[in-house]
């Protein structure tokens, strides 16, 4: 039992290690709020889904793509379960190039659920030519590509400022106290009152910086629910098993150590 | 070790038997006597099986939806965590399986150095064990770069790199490598067909692991010899794999938090961006597991030293049993070791912290100072303790600290008496 | 107390096994279960087709699913040999109605019954389709006439959507 405890501690203290090394290098301290989603239960916040949704559309949209998201994403469980009929609404709202037809012409029609969301700009290169030459990043993982996660989205929507004297900004360039080295070409997207949302909700900058990002969190993991749910059961079954084995173990053992 | 005479019982048994001796080999491994005195830090040998089994099985299934090419293979991983069915679990299991695995070999390398369990007559089981450990690190390194994102891309940038420091063929060494003039498709569809084989190779190495293992029987915790089978071991099965089951589901349980509520915590946020040839992440860092050698790699201000330090910080285990020169085997019995042995494993913890920091100031400075006590702990200190050590008396048979707990000088003596 | 420590040990071992089982069983579903068409297959469910350009007694061949589909604009004598057909003469009883709600239009998956091949257009004894691979005929309706195959040609969902278009699925 002693060794037993000495292992548990050994292994405890190097995931502890490796998860602490791997999360340093944190300059500004992030902005934190109640994410519904993160703990053994964790799940979406339905209505935040979809209002992020509609920050998404109405506001990221035109410059970030969301290329390994489809429409029909936006019904599936554990997500902003839109109904079907919205879903397909949804979709025919995008017009995309599909192609080609008999005539080997490209045509456009509008999109159905089973499509990728439509891409703002035609390529990459499109899109900093838009943009002065920064490429605004898809969506689909950014949370699960920058470092603070979702935590760090939450604070760059809201880290907008003056720049602080002695620093001078470029034409094009903007201050934010989140960014990686304070500059950021995206001018600050989030303004009071931006948008109408459906619900009736406020729309705070404070308000849709955590919609968009909750979306953004389950655009990059569309499966956290299941996820999350599957984890509890496995977890309750493996330690079910343990102290099963743990015992028959003892049993098993004791035939030797009585013996002797 | 002598097989003691097998016959099946039932007759087609028999002829089979004889034929291809299959039930012989299950009978061997279900009786192989193990010590009765082994502790938890043995199961692991039986966990790290588990580990590439489950690399291999969900690696099998994820290579029917990946795709090995630049342009689709990042698309595919999301295809994979997206639209599959379970792919998004499949490949959790195999991302963080990596990770497990590597926790569980650096386990089994530290009981083993503890222990001596490298020591005569285990020298092969040792050697064959450091090669697993090296193809390990080629498999997990090749894996990294399939998804192919930033850190894939620039990690494999990196460390190919590490060739060009071969003097006269480097260069055309990596270009070799690469199949170009830089990290390309032709890299990536490579690596993936290395990645795939490797598991394979080890899978066969570990066969042969088992087998060098069972010529002479388990080291156990104190390191003595087998007197006596019959009051000194117990039957494999079911003694030792219940135990090894047990501590297996402890080792799940951990395993499952990672893959269920962090399954991105010992990744690099860097690597869910599309590879981009253009621009290289702040800081490259590889995974957690290659960090102290890392930081080995980076301590030495010159190219070609830097890599050969890095090398011989691995191949330095292959002759560690002629670098030890003590006759005892337990670190139980060797009090000088015993502190020695955990100033290494300190080193390598500070070398493996020094390898995710920035290379520069003070921490350079730490990783130049763990680096050389590295070294030194292999080339001057194990040699020479060996000589200078004074041992504890060991126990004269491991049935001792099985009744007693730990060994004592008084208590040996007088079996000793009793046995003359 | 002896006497009860045996069954003790047997329903634990008992129960070990029976729960280890339970979770290889669980383990073991998703990686059959990843073999199965993806989500983003399943969601493919339909094609438009516009068919303005086809002429009476030529055959257009559109992919489904992966699959051909042949759309057969048939003409009025391959029609009535369609419906004059006894049923007790078909290996697979289905009446041409059924299987072309609008006569002149047949649409039908061109895969072979029998192993999976496509049958050749306008080919075999009965003036419908041949499969070169084992030798089934099937007629103007697509129904099995002669040789190997067990079943007529599926004949999928769809409609049209107007007069031009069909959608299939």
């Amino acid at each position: 039992m002693k060794n037993l405890i000495k292992l548990l501690s050994v292994l405890a203290f190097i995931s502890l290690a490796v998860t602490t090394s791997s999360n340093s290098a944190e300059t500004t301290k992030l902005l934190k709020t109640d994410w519904s989603f993160k703990g053994l239960f964790g799940k979406f916040d339905r209505g935040a889904l979809q209002r992020g949704y509609q920050v998404y559309t109405e506001v990221c949209a035109s410059c970030h793509s969301m290329k390994y998201v489809s429409y029909r994403n936006l019904g599936e469980k554990g997500g902003p379960e839109f109904s079907e009929a919205e879903v397909k609404a949804i979709a025919a709202s995008f017009e995309l190039t599909d192609g080609p037809n008999a005539d080997g012409e490209m045509f456009t029609r509008p999109a159905k659920p089973s499509d990728k969301f439509v891409m703002p700009y035609e390529n990459v290169k499109a899109a900093q030519a838009a943009n002065g030459g920064a490429y605004p990043p898809d969506m689909s993982v950014l949370v699960k590509a920058r470092g603070g996660g979702v935590d760090y989205i939450y604070s760059l929507l809201q880290g907008y400022e003056d720049a602080p004297s002695g620093i001078t900004l470029d034409e094009g360039v903007y201050y934010n106290k989140y960014m990686y080295g304070n500059k950021i070409k995206m001018a600050a997207p989030l303004s009071d009152d931006l948008i109408e949302y459906g619900d009736g909700t406020n729309a705070t900058v404070e308000q849709m910086s955590k919609d968009v990002t909750t979306f953004l969190m389950w655009a990059a993991e569309p499966h956290l629910e299941s996820r999350h749910q599957m984890g509890f059961k496995a977890i309750i079954y493996l330690i079910i098993l343990t102290v099963l084995v743990y015992f028959s173990m003892k049993k098993i053992w004791s035939r030797v150590e009585s013996e002797v | 070790m002598s097989d003691h005479e097998y016959t099946p019982s039932s007759k087609v048994g028999k002829w089979f038997n004889d034929r291809l001796p299959l039930l012989t080999l299950a009978n061997h491994l279900t009786d192989y006597p193990t010590p009765k005195n082994l502790n938890y830090w043995w199961t692991f040998g039986g966990i790290l099986t588990f580990c590439l089994i489950t690399q291999i099985v969900t690696g099998l299934t994820l290579a029917m939806h990946y795709i090995a090419h630049a342009d689709m293979a990042f698309e595919s991983v999301e295809h994979i965590m997206r639209d599959v069915n379970y792919g998004w679990l499949i490949r959790y299991i195999h991302a963080n399986g990596a990770s497990m695995f590597f926790l569980a070999v650096y386990i089994h390398i530290f009981r083993s150095l503890f222990y001596g369990s490298y020591k005569s007559p285990r020298e092969i089981i040792w050697i064959i064990g450091i090669i697993i450990y090296l193809l390990m690190m080629a498999a997990a390194f090749m894996g990294y770069v399939l998804p192919w994102g930033q850190m894939s891309f620039w990690g494999a940038t990196v460390i190919t790199n590490l060739f060009s420091a071969i003097p006269l063929v480097g260069e055309g060494i990596v270009t070799w490598l690469w199949g170009g003039y830089s990290v390309d498709n032709p890299t990536l569809t490579r690596f993936f067909t290395l990645h795939y084989l490797i598991p394979f190779l080890i899978l066969g190495l570990v066969v042969l692991h088992i087998w060098a293992l069972h010529v002479p029987g388990n080291n156990n915790p104190v390191g003595i010899d087998i007197k006596k089978p019959s009051k000194d071991t117990v039957p494999f099965h079911p003694y030792i794999v219940i135990k090894d089951g047990f501590a297996l589901l402890m080792f799940m349980i951990v395993f499952a938090f990672f893959v269920f509520y962090s399954p991105n915590i010992l990744g690099h946020a860097d690597n869910y961006i599309e590879a981009n040839p253009m621009v290289t992440p702040a800081h490259i860092v590889p995974e957690w597991y290659l960090l102290p050698f890392y930081a080995i790699l980076r301590s030495v201000p010159d190219k070609l030293l830097g890599v050969v330090a890095m090398l011989s910080a691995i191949l330095i285990l292959a002759v560690l049993p002629w670098l030890d020169t003590s006759k005892i085997r337990s670190a139980v019995f060797r009090p000088l070791y015993k502190q020695f042995y955990w100033i290494l494993v300190a080193d390598v913890l500070i070398l493996g912290y020094m390898g995710a920091m920035p290379a520069e100031g003070l921490y350079l400075l730490i990783a130049r100072v763990a680096t050389a006590y590295y070294f030194l702990h292999f080339l001057v200190i194990l040699p020479v303790l060996g000589f200078k050590e004074k041992t504890l008396p060991i126990p004269l048979s491991i049935t001792e600290p099985v009744l007693g707990g730990s060994p004592n000088l008084a208590t040996a003596k007088h079996k000793e008496d009793i046995v003359k | 107390m002896s006497d009860k420590k045996p069954k003790r040990r047997e329903f634990l071992f008992t129960a070990s096994y029976a729960v280890g089982a339970v979770g290889v069983g669980a383990v073991t579903w998703p990686l059959i279960d990843q073999m199965n068409p993806d989500a983003s297959v399943k969601a493919l469910a339909s094609t438009e087709v516009d068919v303005s350009s086809v002429k009476p007694g030529n055959t257009i061949t559109v992919l489904w699913r992966g699959k051909p589909v042949f759309i057969r604009r048939r003409t009025q004598e391959e029609i009535s040999e369609a419906r004059s057909v006894k049923m007790e003469d078909l290996i697979h009883p289905e009446k041409d109605e059924d299987r072309a709600k609008n006569p002149e239009w047949l649409v039908m998956l061109g895969v072979c019954t029998h192993l999976g091949c496509v049958p050749l257009n306008d080919k075999g004894d009965y003036d419908g389709w041949f499969c070169p691979c084992h030798g089934s005929h099937y007629d103007t309706s697509g129904r099995i006439r002669k040789g190997p195959a067990p079943l007529n040609m599926e004949v999928p969902k769809y409609e049209f959507v107007n007069a031009n278009t069909i959608k299939i699925g």
